[in-house]
């Protein structure tokens, strides 16, 4: 009956312009190819690392099946001193990288907003963009080159100073200063070009008035810039922070992890247990731990920055 | 002199500064990278040499770079035409519809481009593995459409956003079907945000190394950045080599770089910072 009612409605509307029925189906089928691609190559994965999860997987052994192991990969995963060593390391990592890289940016940001020539502003905003689009493969390439023991240009500007060579690649604490350095050179430009944005939201009007009232810029950085700076100081903390867990590349060229665990850093950590120990149950469940973490991440990251935004 | 020239001196010092130590490490490379192996081991440090291009020639012909090259761009060119063929379409739907879970379907769009590489690499590798792709760029281009695709969608949507709604409703009344009205009047105008969105993920799937070092691990198959890589796995580091093929690798990206300066920090936070 309704059926029939619908057929008799849809051979009574005229096919060729009909508003409503554009509005209502017709962006489905633009959308429909990238979804499509995007649940195979982004959901599906996370589902079946989910599976991996509670199955005993291990690469080398495959053929001997892939049994249902109840939690016991998340048990692992949360004893294992690797694992959460891996995360404490990338927590002091982010701990140590982040301060600095405001700090340092907040400095250059106020130069760059304050400085007397617009066309030094801009060389300089388009230089800042060359070490973060850099390939982090060259990045930590030319980390072994001038962080080398026995020709490293590091060691030769310290050695002028007075200071003896530093087996810089060969020592554990000082392998994390020198993965440290290289995130700060590459990133700072990042947080710096982000808080020169922030700053330039500060209203012309108010920021003349400011001069006028004070010269120590401590005092206008404190009361007039820094609430403008906070949006901007809160998106390179999120952005860094989700970085620094996906942070592959650039460590595992320099240092490989090593020497021992000591640059090993979180997804460096699990793609050797998947890859190297074969284990890939467990790194399965370690990967799916850090998803949840990630997701609270994006979570934030959404809520604070596309609260407003329409596309 | 007078004062306010006085007064430049510090800024043009600091503006200096800022830009050596972003530049000195590349420029140290790229020394590095016509020089002979004996002026890199110098000490101290050789600043005016006669420069060669042998290492250049060697990683190139000798070592495989040419091809690895090859590869980088090949996989490149394909991630970045698969996602606008997905994603523009789909900017599009986003940018001039008003239809139910819009907002939701954009969230979901973005959301794929915060996700771990690690996560998603364990299940790509055992799915290739099955499905015996191991060392085909097929897999590789798929993998990168989780960045490559939120990259496309969220510039076109903002693009397409913007262009006044009379125009599709003036072509529809012409007579025009969906089809004429996307590609001849909507996919034009939008080409602005579609190029930037071309540049963008050039670079970034240019960069990658995590996914194309398990996906294609082999000599003849594998990418830039996993070819250099392999060179420092030798016994002897060949470093002049090393550093040609770090310098090969990243002049076209800081070309590019230079050329999207505008929109790279945009590109990289999809938009959350202006």
């Amino acid at each position: 009956m309704l059926a029939e009612q619908r057929t008799v409605q849809a051979a009574l509307t005229v096919p060729a312009v009909n508003p409503n029925r554009r509005r209502a189906l017709t962006p489905w089928f633009f959308l429909l190819p990238g979804i499509v691609v995007l649940l195979a190559v982004g959901i599906y994965p996370v589902i079946y690392a989910l599976w991996a999860s509670f199955h005993k997987v291990d690469l080398a052994m495959l053929a001997a099946g892939t049994p249902f192991n109840g939690g016991q990969n998340y048990i692992l995963a949360f004893f294992n001193s690797l694992f959460t060593g891996a995360v404490e390391r990338s927590l002091v990592f982010l701990a140590i990288s982040m301060p600095l890289e405001l700090g340092i940016g907040v400095l250059l940001a106020l130069y760059l907003h304050g400085t007397l020539f617009p066309k030094l502003l801009g060389v300089v905003r388009v230089i800042l963009v060359i070490p973060m689009a850099m390939t982090p493969v060259v990045v930590g390439l030319i980390g072994t080159l001038v962080f080398n023991n026995q020709f490293g240009l590091v060691n030769y500007i310290i050695g002028v100073a007075g200071v003896p060579p530093v087996d810089w690649l060969g020592n554990s604490l000082m392998a994390f200063v020198a993965t440290l350095a290289l995130q700060i050179w590459q990133w700072t430009p990042f947080v710096t070009l982000i808080l020169v944005a922030s700053l330039s939201t500060v209203p012309p009007e108010i920021e003349e008035a400011t001069v006028l009232e004070t010269d120590s810029w401590l005092k206008r950085l404190q009361y007039v810039q820094l609430p403008y700076l906070l949006p901007g100081i809160t998106a390179a903390l999120i952005f860094q922070t989700a970085w620094i867990v996906k942070l592959f590349d650039m460590v595992y060229t320099l240092t490989g992890g090593g020497p021992g665990v000591s640059t090993e850093l979180v997804s460096i950590y699990i793609e050797r247990n998947a890859f190297r120990a074969f284990d890939i149950g467990t790194a399965a469940a370690q990967s799916v731990i850090l998803l949840i973490l990630t997701i609270m991440l994006s979570n934030l990251y959404i809520r604070y920055f596309y609260r407003e935004a329409e596309a | 002199m007078n004062a306010r020239a006085v007064a430049a001196v510090p800024v043009v010092v600091i503006g200096l500064l800022i830009i050596i130590v972003a530049l000195f490490p590349v420029y140290w490379m790229m020394a590095a990278s016509v020089k002979t192996d004996n002026q890199i081991f110098a000490i101290p440090p050789v600043w005016v040499f006669q420069p060669t291009f042998e290492h250049y020639r060697h990683v190139l012909a000798d070592l495989g770079m040419a091809s690895a090259l090859l590869h980088s761009l090949g996989v490149g060119l394909a991630t970045t035409a698969l996602a606008i063929v997905l994603g523009v379409p789909a900017g599009y739907a986003i940018g001039r519809f008003r239809f139910k879970w819009r907002r939701d379907v954009w969230f979901w769009f973005i959301s794929n481009y915060m996700m771990i590489p690690v996560i998603l690499i364990i299940p790509y590798f055992l799915i290739a593995r099955t499905l015996h792709l191991i060392n085909s760029p097929v897999m590789l281009v798929l993998a990168y459409q989780t960045f490559a695709v939120p990259l496309v969608v969220w510039l076109t949507a903002d693009q397409f956003s913007s262009v006044p709604k009379a125009l599709d409703e003036a072509a529809m009344i012409d007579g025009a079907g969906e089809a004429t009205i996307f590609f001849r009047i909507m996919v034009p105008l939008a080409v602005p945000g579609i190029a930037v969105a071309a540049i963008l993920s050039m670079i970034f799937s240019w960069n990658e190394l995590l996914y194309a070092m398990i996906l294609t691990p082999s000599d003849e198959t594998r990418t830039a950045p996993v070819t250099a890589l392999s060179f420092l796995g030798g016994y002897a580091i060949p470093w002049g080599d090393l550093m040609a093929a770090g310098s090969l690798i990243v002049l076209p990206v800081i070309v590019f770089a230079v050329l999207v300066s505008r929109y790279l920090v945009r590109g990289l936070t999809l938009g959350a910072v202006k």
